[in-house]
């Protein structure tokens, strides 16, 4: 097991402390471990911290090792943790604005992470070029960027069948207005991809 | 009862089935669905990876639409859909600070002067006494799980209508249409919504709890209000059976289709002919 020198880790990282607690809006120093959030997660058997220790490693200011995690990642925002937190910290908040932080750094994720990211990429490169999400792009890109490429191939099929999967894109007539959005907030913040 | 609508991106694919059968409800509730033109992805599971301003940005600009129409109010049956347009509708009513940024950024004034509910409660405060005449082929011994899921429910601050661990809307419509509604443990547990197209091999063992779940209540069906619980529990039932060697065969409605089914609406009409688990048991049941 890793040593960590607990008084140099939070002196270090005093910035990084503060500013998960400003960015998520949430008491994150209140946390008294009472390990609730973890209980509930749905996920937690996938990831490397449960919820419970990505709080008290906030606390520590344990910044790489939190920005490198899977926890982040694979946290699936169910908001069962903030619902149930008797401190009222809303740890899907924290979870969230850590995979912010990890994006800004330029952390790659790794294995399952990844995955997850490239979905996000995937996801959000149609809505920025048609205006919403299209389906098949989506997978497609998805598929190529992760290195899984027949990922939910079984799928095509039995969606065509049913009339559930559009082949083509229809870009909205605002389409432009939207990628304005992506535009302005890369300006106003840098660093979305 | 008058809403701008917000259909969502899965409502001509994945989740057509919800679309058909919520307008086809609507229509017999005398509930006017004006679906907002020109509407633009709310961001789904991504956007808040990514970056909070894009997170509240991306729905607010098809509320500013919706707010000009002028109708007050919106909703949308996708769950995914609806805490993004509620989280952003809150977020830009309590800070003026983010509402200029936000605006800013769509180039589109949303003043905040809507109301978001998720079609869950649009349809869950109409009052009984309007629904009981429609139900004309009462969905009597159907044993029903309702599922949850999170984001129609949580977290409390954004959502708010409904109970965020014992949640009783859809049972109680449910009730309303002749079936039984179960008490059963997993209404509310997540079943890991975009994991099923990153990490199938997770969500699997996520949905597989939930269907166990919902089996050892006794159910012979469950409803939803999310496609993309319909798509995991619904479609991925068979993956869950494939890789954890399970043997599910449990049908998956959108509450839409069963309450439309007991309002005498053709099966074919509300869309049950193009389920991935079969509905046929069901429908012979309630004949």
């Amino acid at each position: 097991m890793e040593l960590i020198n607990v008084n140099e880790s939070i002196s270090k990282n005093a910035d990084f402390i503060e500013q998960i607690g400003i960015e998520s809006g949430q008491p994150v120093q209140k946390c008294y471990q009472c390990g609730k959030c973890t209980a509930g997660c749905p996920v937690a058997f996938e990831m490397d911290y449960p919820p419970h220790q990505v709080i008290r490693m906030v606390q520590l200011g344990m910044k790489d090792e939190l920005l490198k995690s899977n926890t982040i990642w694979i946290c699936a925002s169910c908001s069962t943790c903030s619902t149930r937190c008797p401190c009222k910290v809303e740890i899907a908040h924290v979870m969230e604005s850590l995979r912010i932080m990890a994006g800004r750094s330029g952390t790659a994720p790794v294995g399952k992470a990844k995955y997850v990211e490239v979905m996000y990429n995937a996801l959000l490169s149609t809505v920025e070029r048609y205006g919403r999400t299209y389906e098949v792009g989506l997978v497609m890109q998805n598929n190529l960027k992760s290195g899984k490429l027949f990922n939910g191939a079984d799928m095509g099929l039995p969606m065509l069948q049913r009339g559930k999967l559009k082949l083509m894109p229809s870009k909205i007539q605002g389409a432009a207005e939207v990628a304005r959005i992506f535009a302005e907030v890369r300006k106003m913040e840098g660093g979305v991809k | 009862m008058r809403y701008a609508y917000f259909p969502g991106c899965s409502y001509h694919g994945t989740g057509k089935e919800y679309e058909s059968s919520t307008h086809a409800v609507a229509k017999k509730i005398g509930m006017e669905l004006v679906t907002i033109p020109d509407w633009s992805c709310c961001g789904a599971t991504a956007s808040h990876g990514k970056s909070h301003l894009l997170n509240i940005a991306l729905p607010a600009r098809s509320l500013a639409i919706a707010e000009g129409m002028g109708i007050g109010e919106v909703t949308t049956g996708c769950a995914a859909c609806y805490q993004q347009l509620a989280h952003a509708n809150i977020r830009m009513t309590e800070s003026e600070e983010i509402r200029d940024k936000v605006n800013k950024i769509t180039g589109k004034e949303y003043k905040g002067t809507l109301k978001v509910k998720s079609l869950v409660e649009a349809i869950g405060i109409v009052d009984p006494e309007t629904i009981k005449p429609l139900i004309v082929k009462p969905l009597t011994g159907l044993k029903v799980a309702a599922y949850y899921g999170c984001l129609l429910v949580r977290p409390p601050e954004i959502t708010g209508f409904d109970d965020p661990e014992n949640p009783v809307f859809m049972d109680n419509m449910m009730k309303l249409a002749g079936a039984e509604a179960l008490d059963w443990a997993h209404k509310t547990e997540c079943c890991g919504a975009s994991l099923g197209v990153s990490n199938l091999n997770i969500a699997v063992r996520m949905i597989n709890k939930i269907l166990k779940a919902a089996v050892e209540s006794g159910a012979d069906c469950m409803v939803v209000a999310c496609p993309f619980c319909h798509l995991n529990m619904d479609y991925h039932q068979k993956s869950v059976n494939k890789q954890l060697g399970t043997t599910y065969d449990m049908p998956v409605f959108y509450f839409t289709e069963l309450l439309g089914l007991a309002m005498g609406i053709s099966p074919d009409d509300l869309g049950l002919k193009t389920h991935f688990t079969d509905t046929q048991k069901v429908l012979n049941q309630v004949g």
